[in-house]
């Protein structure tokens, strides 16, 4: 039997997503506690980077996932598993929006501008602020840990799916198969 | 009406020679810095700096100017940066407490715009420098403007690890506006 899968484009941005926000959370954690030297500075940079490339990516994936119909799930997937995946989907999405917008406004109110790979500079939407600032971390910090239980909700469903119910779901978004 | 003219002109110019400024006022004037770090641009400031000075536009062969900045009332907004920057790498500000600019001539570019030249002491390191200036009054007050770039390397600014100018950018640009009193001047 011939596996519907996602459309080339959706993969590859799917799998290069997943990679930039597996090197900026770790980066993330740990940047953070180190003292004030030059590796710092460029950590932060680098962290910056990789989420305003997450957010330009996302923005793509949402239009293309717009303008094309997803693979068909398996005949037979019962109604409360393609809720809670559609609702899940549709959470990360808007977290994988939200957690590099509310970093690109943290930096902006604790008086660091954003320059993307330091040649594109991004707005400052909001002025330098040291309560705002503060206020922007805790929600950074929050949409992050919510992000990190909804990445593992997904893993936890690709597990079930892969060694459980033994269906291809998982395959509709490898890639390396001929899209039948 | 020419005799009024040239009467009003005299008295233009006799006014002007006449102002001589020598009081700086700190309140009301600011020395900031500016440099790239990973590409950003960031600002600074300095909270502390003094300055003497005896400044007529008419006489500029005698015009003179010191100006003291306390480093250690260096504010680049971040409390973490401001403690690294007064340590031994950077300003040293324990051994180096003042960076000073001790003028050594002042020409007259046209209108009310000059040339200063002078030598900044950083560090230990003294080095030639030369800025532009505009000078403006304003009823008895005068503004002196003006911004020049200097290379923090050159004054050993950012040793060991932080002479990695990928990180902290050589170039720094110090931008002042003085404001200066006038006192009558002496006929």
């Amino acid at each position: 039997m011939s596996i519907a899968r996602y459309t080339a484009p959706a993969i590859a941005l799917h799998w290069l997503v997943a990679l930039l926000i597996f090197a900026a959370f770790p980066l993330g954690v740990y940047m953070h506690d180190l003292p004030l030297s030059p590796t710092k500075l460029q950590l932060y940079s680098y962290h910056k980077w990789l989420g305003v490339s997450v957010f330009m990516l996302v923005v793509l994936r949402v239009i293309w996932r717009a303008t094309h119909t997803p693979p068909p799930l398996p005949q037979g997937t019962p109604q409360w598993e393609i809720t809670v995946s559609h609702l899940t989907h549709l959470a990360l999405y808007g977290l994988m929006l939200a957690v590099p917008l509310s970093g690109w406004l943290m930096s902006s109110a604790k008086g660091f501008q954003t320059v993307w790979f330091g040649v594109l500079p991004l707005p400052d939407l909001v002025g330098k602020d040291k309560e705002l600032g503060k206020l922007l971390t805790e929600v950074h910090e929050a949409l992050n840990i919510i992000l990190l239980l909804l990445v593992g909700l997904h893993l936890a469903a690709v597990i079930k799916h892969r060694f459980i119910d033994r269906d291809t779901i998982l395959q509709r978004m490898l890639p390396g198969g001929r899209n039948e | 009406m020419n005799k009024l003219l040239s009467a009003l002109l005299l008295c233009l110019a006799s006014s002007a020679g006449a102002a001589e400024f020598k009081q700086l006022l700190p309140a009301e004037s600011s020395v900031t810095f500016a440099y790239k770090q990973m590409g950003v641009p960031m600002e600074g400031r300095f909270g502390k700096f003094n300055a003497q000075l005896s400044f007529d536009p008419a006489k500029l062969t005698t015009a003179q100017a010191r100006l003291d900045i306390a480093l250690a009332s260096l504010d680049t907004g971040v409390a973490e940066a401001d403690q690294e920057a007064a340590g031994k790498l950077w300003f040293n500000t324990a051994a180096f407490p003042t960076a000073s600019f001790v003028s050594s001539g002042i020409k007259a570019l046209g209108g009310n715009r000059y040339e200063a030249s002078g030598k900044l002491t950083l560090k230990g390191r003294t080095l030639d420098i030369v800025t532009p200036v505009t000078f403006s009054t304003n009823g008895a007050k005068g503004a002196f403007d003006g911004a020049f770039s200097i290379r923090r390397l050159d004054y050993k600014i950012g040793e060991g690890e932080w002479a990695d100018v990928s990180a902290v950018a050589n170039e720094v640009q110090i931008k002042f506006h003085l404001v200066v009193t006038a006192t009558p001047g002496k006929k």
